[in-house]
């Protein structure tokens, strides 16, 4: 790094926010070098001021935001300062940027082939027609099918996948020095994420760019980057090659996070994850010394006496931590969680979903007269499954496969088409306004995002009262303390119980909100996906949480969730669910180990593993979840099934086959063949 | 495309029929008789039973409104109760009128209040956005016949610029009307100029802090090229509606200005037919307002497909 100038420099660049309260400093002393052809990447929960500082150094602020010291640099260029007309002929130019939404990147009534070319003619110089050719060659440099017709098309029509290819090219089109990918996958489906992590290390193989790599997820990290800064409360507390730091890091905060991450792990029982307590400092109210300090498991009280700054504590390893030599490696760290032990018993069976239907007419026409066919979406699609007392049922699946709608037809919020549902026993009733209260007492609901299921104007203490005075028949005098119980058990304290939802963080809305569903003290809790909306650390926490509530308790979860490695850490049972069907389901050791279901198998493959040493095989979903108007003949998955065998898989629904433990797969391959063909070393 | 026209024109054909319907009942259950009115409170029964007969008002009541429904489709408006001149005439002849007023009213707020509204969202919270917003929602809330007065008051009666009556000869072209148009078109304008800017900023307002505009600056583009390739297209898109329906409140406005300023249009015209229970006219222009309203509707829906191409393309 020595005997090269990097391509991207800051140097103590600090960056504040002039608000009524004074100016709070977003990032302090933040020094990064980019080497030429290096991948950086910027590592942080929300809060810890990445993109301000990515921002802050290509001189994007808005309009309270300034660098209040320190300079970055591109090459020779120093940035900081610059005029904006200066800067305009570097910013996607020398720097291109691919955003964490692509539909809300791309201007909605431009077609796409403008949209790339109006870069080309602004920097090179280019014509009208050679922009388009640019443009159209671009577009097939990022692998876009039939990049063509894209070029006349308007964001709406593609899928999220193809937008962030365009994305992409469009910042690829300069061939800048320097390319900021922020949180680029943050917002696709697993299966598109696969493809544009793919697609990002492939350009980083054919482009000279540098790369700033910015996101929260640490596994996406592993695969891409060279170099890793973990920042904390807008500062960097550690900076090192990115092997190191996974082996071996050097400061608490990236511990804990590593060990927040669920892993794949076959052993016996729940290991509970390193959750970090506390929550993120408010600018406003940083503490004195190290600004971790107050969440930190190794903390000494020299921590809180003075801020402690980023020094090469080995040869390119930064920390700012000054017990960084007698920190446990992260093996050693995450071993030392609790562990639950496994059941071994046969539990009864609590819920009992049997050929569960759920269809809506898809009409749109004038008065509700339909001229033609009346076309229906068949959202779910037949699916039986069960849930077993104190045990987890996961089920997973890319959004669009009719998840949530199946939760929702069993609480009956979207009342089922046919089928049973039964609890206990007894048979439900389709919609929840005809169910008696013994039963809604039975069964409770986490919604996935707590901003919008609690009420704003109760209280804390109201919103978990409700249903204990409603279907508890808990009396008035009683209530509060029944409440606080409530509180303490969701590990909230009883200050809290007069606090409104707006004074509370994301995190502590969704302990809100599971301490209201246990509050009837429910025989089963439908989780809808209560984790995705929240930061890593948090859902640590809250995947720790339910874990122990449920030892516990013995309350039995059906949990649905897009993140596999979430559904695997919390579920005894797993259920892959693809276009309203399921796919293959089984005790959770069997359906996550070979042999799967081709459609498992990729969804495995798809997700990122936070550790450099895993080779994953590389096996990509193209496109989309069909529409479920017109579910495909045959299996339903031969559209995109990497192993599809042939005319059989187009005309022939697959038979049930049975493994191991209740393990279940729907497909024409033999399960021995699947296994053989699994086996197979990826190269 | 072509099944979104095919729908739309459906809709307004629907709410034409319906609202004849409304305005043929409404206007038959008003008290007093036609043929009373007519020939006086001294008409012999006969010679009323007769011009009954004649007015086909003996027949059932969906009789009658199935034979104005077929008249009015063909052009056959029939003859005021009160001037005694095809109602034909009259109306297009007004028709006339109002359209010069509206059209230089339309010309006047339409560009200023996009303007306006796009100068107040660019500074935002700055002091040019207080006062266009303050102003604009003042403006809102005072009625023609107050702004009208003062218009009046000011450059017509104090500063002597303007005439004061826009009672204009019957064929008036528009150059020659002009003058007498600016005090009443600026009156009937304030309130659609005030809606159009406040539409104009709030919607550009949320153009300019979407990711794409973002995207737009980081491509190092010329802030004005953002301005109109990026975000005029996107943020005039609301303000579209607000236009066509800007049309409804022109016409509502009018019979309040026309009747201030002594001018000659559709508005003072339906204020006259309600004064001499001059059935047939007052149905002729409340129907023919509800084409105008529908028809601007319409347009306003179908110049919003072609801007939008979520629309267009689905």
């Amino acid at each position: 790094m020595a005997d090269h100038p990097p391509v991207f420099h800051t140097q103590g660049l600090s960056i504040g926010y002039e608000t009524e309260s004074g100016l709070l400093g977003a990032v302090r002393d933040a020094t990064l070098s980019i080497a030429e052809k290096e991948c950086f990447g910027l590592v942080g929960e929300s809060g810890s001021g990445k993109t301000t500082l990515a921002m802050g150094a290509i001189g994007y602020l808005s309009g309270n935001g300034r660098v209040t010291a320190g300079f970055s640099r591109l090459r020779d260029q120093q940035l900081t300062g610059l005029s904006r007309r200066r800067m305009r002929r570097i910013w996607g130019s020398r720097i291109g940027m691919v955003y964490q939404n692509p539909s809300t990147a791309l201007n909605p009534s431009m077609r796409i082939g403008g949209q790339l070319a109006e870069i080309a003619r602004r920097h090179l110089g280019l014509s009208r027609v050679e922009a388009g050719r640019k443009a159209r060659d671009m577009l097939a440099r990022v692998a876009m099918p039939d990049p063509e017709s894209v070029l006349r098309r308007y964001p709406h029509q593609l899928s999220g996948g193809m937008l962030q290819r365009s994305v992409i090219a469009m910042a690829l089109i300069t061939d800048p020095e320097l390319l900021i990918l922020d949180e680029p996958t943050t917002a696709l489906d697993v299966t598109t994420q696969a493809v544009v992590l793919d697609l990002v290390l492939r350009l980083k193989r054919q482009f000279d760019s540098s790369i700033l790599y910015i996101t929260h997820d640490l596994a996406v990290v592993s695969k891409l980057c060279d170099r890793v800064g973990v920042m904390y409360a807008g500062e960097f507390c550690e900076q090192a090659d990115m092997r190191t730091l996974y082996k071996r890091p050097l400061h608490p905060y990236t511990l804990s996070l590593l060990g927040c991450v669920p892993r794949f792990e076959r052993e016996a029982g729940k290991r509970l994850l390193t959750s970090i307590p506390g929550m993120i400092p408010r600018l406003d109210e940083l503490p004195q010394g190290c600004v971790f300090a107050p969440r930190c498991a190794f903390v000494r009280e020299e921590c809180t006496i003075r801020r402690p700054p980023l020094v090469e504590v080995q040869p390119g390893h930064f920390s700012a931590c000054i017990r960084w030599s007698e920190l446990p490696t992260a093996a050693e760290y995450a071993r030392a969680a609790q562990v639950i032990p496994p059941h071994p018993e046969e539990r009864r069976e609590v819920l009992r979903i049997q050929d569960l239907k759920k269809s809506y007419p898809a009409v749109e026409r004038l008065f509700g007269v339909a001229g033609g066919e009346q076309r229906t979406v068949k959202a779910v699609d037949g699916v039986t499954l069960w849930v077993r007392q104190g045990n987890t049922l996961g089920v997973v699946g890319e959004s669009g496969c009719g998840k949530t709608t199946m939760l929702r037809a069993v609480i009956g919020l979207a009342p089922k088409s046919s089928g049973e549902i039964t609890l206990g026993g007894a048979g439900l009733d389709p919609g929840v306004a005809e169910r008696p209260r013994s039963i809604l007492k039975k069964m409770q609901m986490v919604f996935q995002n707590p901003e919008a299921s609690l009420n704003p104007r109760h209280t804390v203490g109201r919103a978990i009262g409700r249903p204990l005075s409603l279907l508890s028949a808990v009396p008035r005098g009683e209530l509060k303390s029944r409440v606080l119980a409530l509180l303490r058990a969701v590990n909230l304290s009883e200050s809290y119980y007069h606090r409104l939802p707006e004074e509370l963080s994301g995190g502590e809305k969704q302990r809100v909100a599971i301490a209201r569903a246990f509050a009837a003290d429910p025989e089963v809790i439908l989780l809808d996906e209560p984790l995705s909306s929240l930061d890593v650390s948090v859902q640590a926490s809250l995947v720790n949480l339910l874990t122990e509530l449920q030892e516990k308790n013995g309350v039995s979860y059906l949990f649905i969730s897009h993140d596999l490695a979430a559904v695997q850490h919390l579920s005894h049972w797993i259920a892959v669910m693809y276009l309203g069907a399921l796919m293959e389901w089984g005790d959770a050791a069997e359906v996550f180990a070979p042999p799967y279901h081709p459609y498992t198998e990729a969804l495995l493959s798809a997700i990122p593993v936070a550790d450099p040493d895993v080779v994953q095989r590389p096996l990509r979903l193209e496109g989309n979840v069909p529409s479920a108007l017109n579910v495909p003949g045959g299996c339903r998955f031969h559209t995109r099934c990497p192993r599809k065998l042939g005319r059989i898989c187009e005309t022939q629904t697959p038979p049930w086959r049975e493994g191991k433990n209740n393990h279940q797969i729907y497909c024409h391959i033999p399960l021995d063949e699947l296994a053989r063909l699994q086996a197979e070393k990826p190269e | 495309m072509i099944s979104y026209i095919a729908r739309r024109l459906g809709l307004v054909l629907l709410t034409l029929l319906i609202s004849s319907v409304l305005i043929f009942v409404v206007t038959q259950i008003l008290p007093g008789d036609v043929a009373k009115a007519i020939l006086g409170r001294f008409a012999t029964p006969e010679a009323l039973q007769g011009l009954r007969a004649k007015l086909g008002l003996d027949r059932s009541l969906p009789m009658q409104y199935g034979s104005w429904l077929v008249h009015y489709v063909q052009g056959d408006w029939g003859v005021s109760l009160s001037t005694g001149e095809p109602v034909l005439n009259l109306v297009a002849a007004r028709l006339r009128n109002s359209g010069m007023l509206a059209l230089v009213a339309f010309v006047m707020y339409v560009p200023l209040g996009i303007l306006l509204g796009l100068l107040a969202a660019l500074r935002r919270n700055k002091a040019a956005d207080q006062i266009i917003s303050i102003a604009s929602l003042a403006f809102i809330g005072l009625p023609e016949f107050v702004t009208g007065v003062v218009l009046i008051a000011v450059f017509a009666l104090k500063l002597n610029w303007l005439p004061a009556s826009s009672a204009i000869t019957p064929e008036a072209g528009l150059l020659e009307a002009l003058p007498r148009l600016i005090l009443p078109g600026i009156t009937v304008s304030l309130v659609s100029l005030a809606y159009i800017t406040r539409m104009t900023r709030s919607a550009t307002v949320e153009v300019l802090s979407t990711d794409y505009v973002r995207s737009a600056y980081l491509k190092g583009l010329h802030p004005a090229r953002v301005l109109f390739t990026h975000v005029l297209r996107n943020s005039l898109l609301p303000t579209v509606t607000v236009i066509a329906i800007g049309i409804g409140w022109l016409i509502g406005g009018l019979i309040v200005t026309e009747s201030l300023f002594s001018y000659p249009g559709l508005g003072r015209l339906l204020l006259f037919a309600i004064q001499r229970r001059d059935i047939p006219l007052l149905q002729a222009i409340t129907l023919l307002l509800v084409i105008v309203f529908s028809v601007s509707n319409l347009l306003a829906d179908l110049l919003y497909a072609v801007l939008n191409p979520r629309i267009r393309y689905n």
